[in-house]
């Protein structure tokens, strides 16, 4: 366990160093989050609701994906193409822990970094210029916090499913952009799930992706209340151990494949 | 003429190694169809909840968007210089192309080249039609030299930016993340520019002039009067920041000294 923890620290403080990559990195959430308020104010002129959510809590749903994106985004999907590109897996393979559990400590890292250096003083910083609404429920933040924990996790998952795909195809950049578009569009990210026509949403609750976005920011715009919420949470839950097996199939069928390019 | 020569010979080349990875370059195609779609059904579900966006039309929206993916894929194959800072600053890549004979930009942009990203301007070319179809837009015969006038304009504006931001990394060579983040900037330009507040518009307009690539120019043949003469400034916008792009090169070249090995 102590090795994880310690994965977790070594990523943080090499985050820790490259420090303009922080202030460009809230500016750059600022930036997204002003171009969204304005669009939605452009959408919802003279409209009080759409879908059952008002501008105000549509900015803070806008500005909450983002934050949160901040915490379960990372690119270990990448970074395993390229461990498996460069021949860097073959070492790694032999290190005494899991490989597939180091990359995601190492996200997790990461995920803390941002967290506390970026999406804290975004949200401060974006509170200030638009309009947003934070709920004063501490059961809010609780099942918020509980839910971005779930994202992070499936997110993780299909970053590993992902990154380990290119052990059969050795180059995948073009299946990690297209999975990046994938989670962007059909998380919510961009759009609350509840925006799309009736039969994409039918379509999108048979697979994994808004539990990443949707339901976390959902959650704290309290647009989702009592049994969604819990729904919303054993949703996440469901997809994070179902997503288990095809990872553990995957992962066993790939070390068998495993071919050194270089290295 | 030996600038011409030697940008068929780097294209060949690339060629070459494109289709070495063939499936690849397929899926490649495919999430760059994507990547467009993204957007295209931003637009499409937004205005299943409202049909106005400040006066312009949903067939509007769509065309300005199928119009800014011309000038776009043009920039992507052609100025793909997002990671210079890294390939060529800290691995110090850059003494070797300053051996070589021809400038220094030209070879690094063709080292760069990314041909496929071309297949986006026809899907823009598309889409714009589709939109253009539904509106019931007439078009002159002059209206054909004056959209590659624009689409070439609107690459240039975002050439522009992007290498002056590129030439940072002469006087400083750490990392940094102004790229993405000018990326998120560039996408304002895709929508009315009515939309935005003054502090805003100003600096589209002005300073990062994302709005010659989308917005200005779709007005043009959208027919709006009000924005004629902006979207003819296009050109002369893309030529100005071209021009202050290769200026600060120049100058940041003679600054440069190697870091790598």
């Amino acid at each position: 366990m102590d090795k994880y923890l310690e994965m977790i620290r070594i990523r943080f403080l090499m985050m820790l160093a490259y420090r303009t990559n922080y202030y460009t990195g809230i500016l750059i959430y600022c930036i997204n989050i002003g171009a969204y308020y304005f669009l939605w104010s452009a959408i919802y002129s003279g409209k009080s609701a759409i879908q059952g959510m008002s501008i105000e809590q549509m900015t803070t749903y806008v500005a909450v994906s983002w934050m949160a994106r901040a915490f379960y985004f990372n690119n270990i999907d990448r970074e395993i193409a390229m461990e498996i590109k460069e021949g860097k897996v073959a070492v790694e393979l032999i290190r005494p822990y899991s490989y597939l559990g180091m990359k995601t400590m190492q996200g997790l890292g990461e995920g803390v970094f941002r967290l506390f250096f970026l999406s804290f003083p975004g949200v401060v910083i974006t509170s200030l210029l638009f309009p947003l609404h934070f709920s004063s429920d501490i059961r809010t933040w609780g099942y918020f916090a509980l839910s971005i924990m779930l994202s992070f996790v499936i997110n993780s998952q299909l970053n590993l499913l992902a990154g380990v795909v290119t052990f059969f195809t050795l180059n995948n950049e073009g299946l990690l952009r297209a999975k990046r578009f994938v989670i962007d569009l059909f998380s919510g990210l961009i759009l609350p799930i509840s925006f799309y026509p009736h039969w994409a949403q039918e379509v999108m609750k048979y697979f994994p992706f808004q539990a990443i976005s949707y339901i976390p920011s959902m959650i704290f715009t309290e647009s989702f209340h009592g049994k969604a919420v819990i729904d919303g949470l054993l949703f996440q839950l469901m997809w994070s151990i179902i997503l288990l097996l095809p990872l553990q199939l995957l992962w066993k069928a790939a070390k068998k494949r495993l071919v050194v390019q270089g290295g | 003429m030996f600038y011409v020569s030697v940008f068929f010979q780097y294209m060949a080349q690339y060629m070459k190694t494109k289709l070495q990875y063939r499936a690849d370059l397929f899926v490649e195609f495919l999430s760059d169809l994507m990547f467009q779609s993204v957007n295209l059904i931003f637009i499409l579900v937004v205005f299943g909840h409202t049909t106005l966006l400040h006066g312009w039309t949903r067939d509007e929206m769509i065309f300005i968007y199928g119009f800014f993916l011309v000038p776009f894929a043009l920039f992507g194959a052609f100025f793909n210089i997002w990671d210079f800072n890294e390939r060529y600053i800290v691995r110090g890549e850059m003494d070797r192309v300053l051996t070589r004979p021809v400038h220094s930009l030209f070879q690094v942009i063709l080292e760069r080249m990314e041909l496929e990203s071309l297949v986006g301007g026809v899907t823009g070319l598309i889409i714009m039609g589709d939109a253009s179809a539904r509106l019931h837009l007439e078009f002159h015969w002059y209206d054909f030299f004056l959209f590659l006038l624009f689409a070439l304009g609107g690459m240039l504006v975002y050439a522009g930016v992007f290498i002056s931001l590129a030439t940072i990394s002469f006087w400083s060579d750490a990392r940094s993340s102004i790229m993405p983040m000018m990326y998120n900037i560039s996408n304002y330009g895709r929508y009315p520019i009515d939309i935005y507040n003054r502090v805003i518009r100003y600096i589209l307009t002005w300073i990062l002039p994302f709005a010659f690539v989308g917005v200005y120019p779709s007005a043009y043949f959208l027919g709006k009067k009000e924005w004629y003469s902006y979207a003819f400034l296009t050109p002369i916008m893309g030529v100005i920041f071209f021009m202050i792009a290769i200026m600060l090169w120049n100058k940041g070249i003679k600054h440069y000294r190697g870091a790598g090995n």
